[in-house]
């Protein structure tokens, strides 16, 4: 409680979430050195809750927990495991309350099941509960929802067009899967090519590709880092990236989120004061960031981590997950941006999950960099390759999106995805809700705060056919609950106008508009 | 006057207060003293100039991001490219067609139209993505169907999909197991496992391979161990991990002895069945069957999908009180995207096929393994083979040890030589710094159900003429 009141009382002065110095273009300068002024500061205060609001989240937390334990002493739980009568019991404490009792009231709101390509109009499947939420069943009834949950930021994830006849070709000619590692006999031509178009999409020498996003981070930071390293991880950073750096052995210090000040205080201190027990030199330092987060919206500040980075002579990680496709002029992600020279971010990641709507992961650099990961990587060695028709759909969106075939879809697909995210938000500021993130960010977190409120949004919603995800503790903190909107090109002005009427409707009916920022009052232009 | 306090009053106040008001006092005084009195511990930073801090700042050499590239004629940056699809032949650009010893996929699923069917009319209905993770509608019917199909298929309440089989070992094993818990752990694990294990932050406890006399030795250790402090042992969780047949060895665990050690010393059982998956049993179900073993003895089966099921992912299956935990706490599940549909149709599909003709295509491998067995044996001296004789994956060494590069490079050109006869094979790769227990350099020899009685006497021709050659 006393954090919330130093929290308020900081925050007493609301800002508006929108942030008026972001640089969208840069000028290259006489020598072709792309860095822009430094002064401006991108990483920005997001406007935060009342006291009030933030009382009655940690009341219905509260709540929920002192029903539960006063359930459970009265009912301990069932769910005994059978055939290990004497064992040492194989789940603590809290982990699994919270799941049996606030969890588990809430849990159809997740793991929801379509039966239809998740574009732009989804089929539900529609499920029903018999028991408070411990058993779900699907009713067979099929609800057609707007689809602002799944990552399809370019309108990528289809059933036909050329990518869909393209990994069908592939398909029957080169089957599903290759059954080996790609140092055995996995390596087919499909998976060069990948990687050369990959490496030019970049603007960099050479890349390297992976079958899962997540496995990227994990299984090639621990080539990359070892102990004696230094890394610097943002507060956010994905479970992916912690886990990779977790499996290093390198020394992690995290920073505020996006805060490039922070960041260059406490690196100033780690480089000058060494190692803090052997005080022995770093052997280097990495700053690992993302392109944009997935939870906050938020985009990262990196003109301002490549100066750092320049000036301490570290190295930059940019996982590029959620950015790469769905942001700057061309689709490069957070470097194309902000105009940034390529061969400033020392290792570009990103997933082909999101915004070309496949499966898998790379990692971009040097040719240095991408040699020594294709004789170290854990996956080119104990993991089998890239399945050709999901490699096949990438180079095909890909080249969409390059515009060497589409005959400029690629184009239009990132120009409505832009005016598309430009509308929404501001649309969403200018209803009073609380947004988090940069304009042009595709991830809109719009804030409730309170569980029960997260619950009832997601299912009203979904009845007035509008599929969105909710999140709330433990994967944010708690008084962090949201509603999660992921636009995609694939959306219309219409469907989007749809979207936000019933969004108003329902938040006038949640009373979940916190904002007290000044509203826009004109119209908004889509 | 009665508003001022009267030292004689307070004093009387002091003795009538109770004893516990006064010990309170006396307590807050003593804390306020210590606090006055109490050294100040030197600030163990010390502070330095804005001038020394630049300097030692342009002081400072990183070392570079890749220090040791490596060389442009290294191996691994000239692998050989397939070219078409992969089944019991592989074209390798050599004009001729080769026979594939190197490949996963002992069933040979790759060839079989009705996969390539299942995985098209997936195609047409979902795409190729999924676009989300299991929580945010990445959940697709495909998958639910996919998931009841494996619990039904092994005969256990509930599996749990994931999308690349090496995130299946190692996020199931840190779900369960934590810091303060025990591993035992056999030493030829593969490095999927391995990489679980270390991702857990358990203690780890390797026994020699296959060996239960130590396991036991082990186990009796840690139960002396048990009895000095028996509240920590009630609360030290214990695992057991293993595999079926092993990828480094190509040997069998001893499953019924292991069964017996974990009831008496209430271990917890892990198998990772990725080679025995549709190679073993009379019912084609794993080695729980081949074994005759219940599956309640067995706490979790995890198997990848890109071995003999010809597909990519993996699964995990056990009783619904096991699994369920992996739907929030398997970082592989929770964090990433789902598995492409149309693979998960290719493999409802190989789940068809193995329960409608299970029991016949294992007796065929099976038969095909023996008989590659029994023909390895008539190799040159100079090379050994290892491996079960119903495995289907079996390792060639050398007898003659020496150093290990030295070893690889012999066996790099065994393989190329035995292109030129008509085999492809491959050299087991490993890292050999990070991998816990590295095994001897080997080839790894794969068979496919469908090689012929020709094809085996060609292979080994092959390999003998490759051998001869090179080692004399």
């Amino acid at each position: 409680m006393s954090l919330l009141c130093t929290k308020a009382q900081a925050s007493s002065s609301f800002q508006n979430g929108s942030i008026a110095s972001i640089p969208t273009k840069l000028t290259t300068s006489a020598s072709g050195d792309s860095l822009p002024p430094a002064k401006k500061i991108f990483h920005k205060k997001e406007e935060d809750c009342s006291l009030f609001v933030a009382f009655f989240t940690f009341l219905s937390y509260g709540v929920l927990l002192l029903v539960g334990y006063v359930k459970e002493f009265f009912n301990p739980p069932s769910t005994k495991e059978k055939n290990r009568e004497g064992y040492v019991p194989l789940y603590i404490g809290f982990e699994s309350f919270y799941t049996r009792n606030v969890y588990r009231r809430i849990q159809d709101c997740w793991n929801r099941t379509i039966c239809s390509v998740p574009g732009a109009i989804i089929d539900l499947m529609e499920r029903t509960t018999p028991d408070y939420g411990w058993t779900m069943k699907l009713t067979g009834k099929i609800i057609k929802c707007i689809n602002v949950g799944s990552y399809n930021y370019l309108g990528f994830a289809e059933n036909v067009g050329p990518c869909h006849d393209a990994a069908e070709e592939t398909t029957k000619t080169l089957g599903v899967t290759t059954c080996s590692p790609r140092l055995e006999l996995g390596s087919m031509e499909i998976h060069q090519k990948l990687e050369s178009l990959v490496a030019e999409f970049l603007g960099v020498d050479d890349a390297i590709t992976f079958g899962m996003g997540f496995a990227t981070n994990v299984l090639n930071l621990p080539s990359l880092l070892g102990p004696g390293c230094l890394v610097f991880s943002d507060e956010f950073n994905h479970a992916s990236l912690i886990l990779g750096l977790r499996l290093s052995g390198a020394t992690v210090k995290v920073f505020r989120h996006n805060d490039a000040q922070d960041l260059e205080k406490k690196l100033r201190e780690a480089i000058i004061y060494g190692h803090p027990r052997t005080r022995r030199p770093w052997k280097k330092a990495m700053i690992v960031v993302e392109g944009i987060y997935s939870m906050e919206g938020s985009i990262c500040d990196l003109p301002n981590f490549i100066r750092i980075k320049k000036k301490y002579k570290t190295y930059l990680y940019v996982d590029e997950a959620h950015s790469i496709g769905a942001l700057g002029p061309h689709g490069g992600g957070v470097v194309d941006y902000f105009g940034a020279d390529p061969k400033d971010v020392d290792i570009h990641m990103g997933t082909f999950t999101k915004s070309f709507g496949a499966a898998g992961g790379y990692i971009a650099g040097s040719k240095d960099l991408i040699n020594h990961l294709r004789v170290t990587s854990h996956a080119q060695i104990y993991a089998a390759s890239m399945s050709p028709p999901v490699a096949e759909q990438i180079i095909t969106s890909m080249a969409t999106i390059m515009g060497k075939q589409g005959d400029g879809e690629g184009r239009r697909r990132i120009q409505q995805l832009s005016r598309n995210v430009k509308y929404f938000r501001q649309r969403l500021r200018q209803m009073g809700f609380i947004v988090y993130g940069h304009d042009d960010s595709p991830v809109v977190p719009m804030l409730l705060y309170l569980i029960p409120k997260i619950a009832m949004f997601v299912r009203e919603l979904t009845n007035r056919g509008v599929a969105g995800v909710g999140v709330g503790f433990p994967a944010t903190k708690i008084t962090g609950g949201r509603m999660r909107f992921c636009l995609s090109a694939a959306h219309t002005k219409e469907m989007l106008d749809k979207i936000l009427e019933e969004v108003e409707e329902v938040g006038r009916l949640c009373g979940c508009r916190y904002s007290t920022a000044v509203k826009n009052p004109e119209p908004i232009e889509w | 006057m009665a508003s001022q306090w009267n030292v004689y009053e307070s004093f009387q106040a002091l003795l009538q207060a109770g004893p516990y008001h006064l010990a309170l006092e006396g307590v807050l005084v003593l804390c306020i003293i210590w606090l006055f009195t109490a050294k100040k511990q030197p600030s163990k930073l010390v502070r330095l100039t804005k001038k020394e801090e630049e300097e030692l700042i342009a002081e400072w050499m990183p070392e570079p991001l890749v220090p040791n590239p490596p060389p442009e004629d290294h191996p691994a940056l000239h692998t050989r490219t397939v070219y078409g699809k992969a089944g019991k032949y592989l074209d390798l650009g050599k004009g001729e067609k080769l026979l594939n010893l190197g490949t996963h996929n002992y069933l040979n699923f790759g060839e079989r139209p009705e996969i390539e069917k299942a995985a098209l009319e997936c195609l047409h209905t979902y795409g190729v993505g999924s676009c989300g993770p299991r929580g945010f509608y990445g959940t697709t019917k495909v998958h639910l169907e996919l998931e009841e199909r494996l619990a039904e298929y092994f005969n256990c309440e509930m599996a749990v999909l994931y999308s690349y089989g090496f995130s299946t070992s190692a996020s199931a094993i840190p779900a369960y197991s934590k810091s303060g818990d025990i591993i035992y752990a056999d030493e030829m694990v593969n490095f999927i496992l391995q990489r679980g294990l270390q991702a857990s932050r358990s203690r780890v406890v390797y026994f020699r391979h296959n060996d239960i006399n130590h396991l036991e030795e082990l186990l009796e250790e840690q139960v002396k161990q048990d009895k000095k402090d028996p509240r920590k042992a009630n609360a030290t969780r214990k695992f057991l991990v293993v595999e079926g047949i092993y990828m480094n060895s190509g040997l069998m665990c001893p499953l019924p002895e292991l069964v017996k050690l974990r009831q008496k010393y209430k271990l917890r059982l892990f198998i990772d069945e990725s080679i025995t998956f549709g190679t073993l049993g009379k019912n084609c179900r794993g080695i729980t069957d081949h074994f005759d073993v219940p599956m309640k003895e067995v706490d979790m089966i995890m198997a990848s999908l890109e071995t003999s099921a010809a597909s990519t992912g993996g699964f995990c299956v056990g009783t619904k009180f096991v699994i369920d935990h992996q739907r929030l706490s398997g970082l592989g599940y929770c964090f990433s995207a789902s598995l492409p549909p149309m693979l998960a149709a290719t493999s409802i599909k190989v789940v068809d096929i193995l329960e409608k003709e299970g029991g016949d295509l294992v007796a065929e491998l099976q038969d095909k393994c023996r008989l590659m067995n029994n023909k390895l044996k008539g190799l040159p001296s100079k090379v050994t083979v290892t491996g079960e004789d119903i495995s289907p994956v079996k390792h060639l060494r050398l007898v003659d040890s020496s150093e290990r590069e030295v070893e690889e490079q012999i066996l790099r050109d065994i393989a190329e030589k035995a292109e030129n006869y008509g085999v492809a094979l491959t050299v087991s790769s490993y890292l050999w710094d990070k991998e816990a227990n590295p095994p001897k350099p080997s080839i790894r020899i794969t068979v496919n159900k469908d090689l012929t009685e020709d094809e085996v006497e060609k292979a080994l021709d092959a390999i003998t003429k490759a051998v001869t050659d090179i080692l004399g």
